[in-house]
Parts: structure tokens; sequence; C-alpha cells
């Protein structure tokens, strides 16, 4: 449904300046995947989003979405996408049903299906009761389903949110999602949906795939599970009453599958005593084994826990940066520049 | 009603090539542009407090101000001269501004959005510029309807003639009022900037408020070289009824040349106005 090869865009700022906002991604997304693109802000999720859509053009590499190169092809491409961007797709001057209206005919519909199309999918994004309201008087949560619903007039196949929830309270972004799911599982063929986010549990829990992007390229690529399993692991956390003994609790997390990064600290909410923590592969089953094992020992453990690693563990873990932290810092960077960057 | 999505049911029903796509979509842009007018039919009045306040304020202080030579300059009839004047003040105030609303439209996202439909570029613009002529006429109906009481003689067919010409004026300074919007996107300040800095030298320059007749001979000569004289001294002509006179024929010079800069210099823009 869409292939990369290379695909690169430079911006050129001045001529000692050059921006590399994408370098190099090659990327194949089958039908029917629902891939979240993550990364901070300034990595290159939303250039690599706007070359794909046509928005932009490509600085070298190849695209192919939808069958159809993205700059030979342009035109047609656009024809068979469903794209929700950043900001609000629905004019502000406009009133709700009438962009739907306009949006059916631009794709090809006939004033009767569109109009029926536009009353189809004010029911189904629950925006029915607003269809008369003015775009810029409805909530931010009701601007963006109508921005979905704009993005899916033509029943596109393949579908591309930048950033669908980004501003929304917790409740509207599991309310847009709910959505946006239910829509995607009507289709025959469920329709294949690429995000970019820079939210952890967004990407976790919608996306069956996650391509974690930084300064442009590339640096992981693989379902969440297997990401945080095989690059972060699990964290588990031991209380025991005997300091001396610490050492040797270390040593039995090292000794388990995907054992390392052992550690000890003093004893929890001032307790007297130690704390060992340590990442292991799979904490569940770890647990119960590291606890027979410590018995074995003879080594009395008081508390235990098991934390599951968060995909911020998996970029912590690539990049040595936590997520939240690797936003840019630069405020003297002029700002139309960040906004190409970004 | 069912909510079930069949594919075929709402495929794309018609795919059109070449000019007969253009013309649809540019029909497509031009009907999403007019239906907020339409909708609220007052904001059509908004566009016309400037001229009005000038034709209220400026044109009785007018007479006064020439003294003497007033006759000689304006005529017999102050409004015959000032009513045509303030047509192609509406005109101008009511398309350099349009830019505005794309800008805010780039603001939002609705333009982007906009681009990655199958509309094509060029009709993007168009339909947006063709869309002035709707409020412009409207405009200017309005105008021409409140002086006739004040003592505006009326030359329907001239009128006609004089609200045409205004139109592809209009469009043509739409569309230039667009590529101005998408070249300063980044920096939105500059827009209002621009259109304040160019649009007062072009009128007084066009001897639209006062005769230039009484000024300087610098400010005579720099005349002949704005457009907009033409079209006012058209426009005069026209609505006193002088459909043939060498004055319209100018006028329609200016004006179609206008339109073609406008809409090869906004087609231009429209189509960088992605990246």
């Amino acid at each position: 449904m869409i292939r990369t090869r290379d695909l690169t865009k430079d911006f050129v700022v001045s001529r000692s300046n050059t921006v590399h906002a994408v370098r190099g991604i090659t990327l194949d997304i089958e039908a029917g995947e629902l891939v979240a693109v993550l990364g901070p802000n300034g990595a290159g999720k939303t250039t690599t989003m706007r070359m794909l859509t046509t928005l932009l053009a490509p600085t070298a590499g190849t695209a192919t979405v939808a069958g159809h190169d993205v700059v030979a092809a342009s035109a047609t491409v656009r024809s068979l996408i469903g794209y929700v961007g950043q900001g609000n797709g629905a004019g502000h001057m406009q009133r709700a049903a009438d962009e739907l209206f306009s949006q059916g005919l631009i794709y090809g519909l006939d004033r009767r299906a569109a109009r029926r199309r536009t009353a189809e999918l004010l029911e189904a994004l629950d925006l029915t009761a607003l269809g008369a309201r003015k775009v810029s008087s409805l909530s931010g949560g009701q601007r963006r389903r109508l921005d979905v619903a704009m993005g899916l007039v033509h029943n596109p196949s393949l579908l591309f949110l930048d950033e669908p929830s980004t501003g929304l309270d917790p409740h509207n972004r599991a309310n847009l999602w709910e959505h946006i799911l239910q829509m995607r599982e009507r289709a025959d063929v469920p329709m294949t949906i690429m995000l970019t986010t820079h939210y952890l549990d967004e990407a976790d829990s919608m996306a069956g795939r996650v391509v974690v992007v930084d300064n442009g390229e590339v640096i992981a690529d693989d379902t969440a599970e297997a990401l945080k399993a095989e690059l972060a692991g699990d964290r588990v956390e031991l209380g025991l009453d005997d300091p001396t003994r610490a050492g040797d609790l270390a040593a039995l997390i090292e000794r388990m599958p995907g054992g390392r990064d052992t550690g000890v600290a003093g004893g929890r909410d001032g307790h007297p005593g130690s704390t060992v923590t340590g990442r292991v592969a799979d904490g569940p089953r770890a647990l119960p084994e590291l606890l027979r094992a410590a018995d074995r020992a003879g080594i009395a453990v008081i508390a235990a826990q098991v934390h599951r690693p968060t995909l911020d563990d998996v970029f912590l873990s690539l990049t040595g940066r936590s997520l939240r932290e690797a936003e840019p810092t630069d405020t003297t960077r002029p700002k139309d520049q960040q906004g190409q960057a970004a | 009603m069912t909510t079930t999505m069949d594919p075929t049911r709402t495929a794309p029903t018609r795919s059109l090539r070449g000019p007969r796509k253009f013309i649809r979509d540019t029909q497509l842009v031009m009907t999403r542009e007019i239906r907020p007018v339409l909708r609220d039919p007052f904001s059509v009045i908004f566009g016309m407090i400037q001229p009005l306040v000038f034709l209220a304020l400026f044109g009785p202080l007018l007479v006064g101000s020439l003294g003497g030579q007033a006759e000689s300059t304006v005529g017999d009839s102050v409004w015959q001269w000032f009513v045509p004047s303030i047509l192609v003040m509406t005109a101008l105030f009511g398309t350099t501004t349009v830019g505005a609303n794309l800008l805010f439209e780039f603001q939002t996202g609705a333009h982007e959005r906009m681009l990655v439909t199958p509309l094509s570029r060029p009709s993007l613009l168009v339909g947006r510029a063709l869309k002035e002529m709707v409020p412009l006429a409207a405009q200017a109906v309005i105008i021409v309807a409140v002086m006739i009481p004040f003592g505006f003689d009326l030359y329907p067919l001239g009128a006609l003639v004089g609200f045409l010409l205004l139109a592809v004026f209009g469009v043509g300074i739409g569309s230039l009022s667009y590529a101005l919007a998408i070249a300063v996107r980044k920096q939105e300040w500059m827009f209002w900037a621009v259109q304040q800095t160019v649009i007062f030298p072009l009128m007084i320059l066009s001897g639209m408020l006062l005769p230039l007749e009484t000024g300087p001979e610098w400010m005579q000569v720099a005349s002949k070289f704005n457009p907009l004289t033409y079209l006012v001294d058209a426009e005069r002509a026209l609505f006193a009824g002088g459909i043939g006179t060498t004055a319209a024929a100018w006028g329609w010079v200016a004006a179609l040349a206008t339109v073609l800069v406008g809409l090869t210099v906004g087609i231009r823009s429209m189509r960088r106005s992605a990246g």
C-alpha cells in the first residue's frame, strides 16, 4: 500500500544552512495495516507524511502510495487516499454539513450521492445534530471528528492521520479513536491507516506496528509488544530486609532470560533494607521463578513488583534520550523552519 | 438509515479530464466559497462600510474644496463624478482583502486539505477569484440604488457594462490578493502591510477621490501608469451612458490586462502553495 525507498527531504534555509528533515526512509506498509509513526517533534514524521500525501516533493528517493508514484502520478494518488492533517480540514467559515457535501462533490460523487454520504458520515461520527452549525463554533473534539469524516468521504482504502488527537483531552481522544476504529472495521477490507503521533500510549494501544523515527531516520520498526520486549524488557523491583544479600539477588536477576541493568537502592519509603531492580525479557514469567530461586538461596524477598515497559523506555534505550526530553529545546530556531522540519 | 459503507455505492461516479475537469473543479471551488456569503448575506454589507463613509462624508466636501474649479474638473453633478469612483473603491477594498480569507484557511488547515483532494491547483485559484464577482456586483447595485434618490442619473445600459467591467477587474485584483497571501503565508502580518502600502497610492494617483487636473504635473504623469486611472475614467464614461467612448475602451484594456496578469501570477502561486 505504501512503499518508500530512501525517501529524503532537505529544506534549504539559507546558503549555509540546510535542514535534513528526512534522511533516506525505506518503508513497506501492507494493505490492512495500522501503523503508527512515533517520534519527537522535528523527527521528520510530518515531513514524511507530507511527501506521501503529495504535499511536498521529495528531494531524493521514491515513494509509491496506493500503487502510484507520488511525484509522477500525484493526482491519482490524491484521488485514492484520505488525509486528515494536523490542522482542521473543515473551513471555519463553513457549516459542517456543507463542507462534507462539498468534499463529496470534489471526490466525484453526484449531488444525491454526496448528500447521502454526508448524512451517513454525520451519523457515523455522532455529528448529525451539528450539521447546520458553523465549524468555528464546534468544540475541538467535534471538529476533529468532522475532519475524520471529511477524510473518509470517498471510502479511501488508505487513510493518513497526522497527529489526529493532539490537543484533545483523554476522553475526547478515546472517543475519536473509537470512531476511527469503527469506520475502519466497516469496510470489507480493513482500511490501511498510517498515523503520526508523539503520544506513546496512542501508538501503543492503537497501532499494530510502530515505526520509531528520530532525526529523519527510522530507528526501529516492529509491533509495540516486540519493541518493548526486545529493546526495553520488563523492569522487576524486589525489596529485601537484609542489605547484605542485595548483591546475590541482583546476580539472580542477571541470570534470568534477558536479565540486565541491575541496580541496588535503599529500602522503599525509608524502610531499612534494600531494593534491587533490573530488566528481564518477560517479567510476569520471570518473577515467580526469581522468587523460587531467591527462596532456594535463602534470600527473604519481602516485596515484588513488575513494571511493563512503555514505548518511552524503548525510545530511551534506542537513543539514550527520553521521548519527552527529545523535544527541540533550541528556541532561537526560526519558527517557520521548525514548522517545516516538524 | 443504514450506515454500512459499500465502497461501490460511493465510488466516484464521474472522472473527467482536461478542460471539463477544470471547469467542474472551478465550479466546486466557487460554490464552496460563495456558500458562506449566501448563508450570511450581511457579510457583504461590511465590505461596503468604508466606501459608504467616503460617499457620505467625503462627497459633500469635494465640491467645496474645489472652489471655483469644480465646474471644469468634476462637471455639473458631483455624484456623476464621484459615484463611479466609489464603485471602483468598493471593488478595490473588497478584492484586495480576499487574500486574508485564504491566509485564514492556510492557518486552520482547510487549504491543505483541499490540496490533497483531486481538485486541480489552478481551479483552487480561479474558483476563488471568480467568486469575487458575486459580492462585488451586489455591492455595486446597492450603492447605485442608494444614490439615485440623491440625484444620481442612471443610464441602465452603461451601468450594466460598468458593473461587468468592474467584475472583470475585481477577478484580476482578487487573484493578485490571493497570490500575495500565498507569498507571505509564513509572515502573515506582511499581507496587511503590503495591501495598505499599495492601495492608497494607487487610489490617490487614479484621480478617484480628487481630480488630478488640479494637482502637480508629476502626479498627472504618474497617473498615466496606473491601470486604476483608466478604470475610473471608464466607469465615469459608462455611468454617463458612454459605452462606445475611448475612455471605456481603455478601461477594458486595463481590466483585461489586470485579469491576465492576476490569473497568471495567481495560478503560478497556487501551484507552489503546498510547500
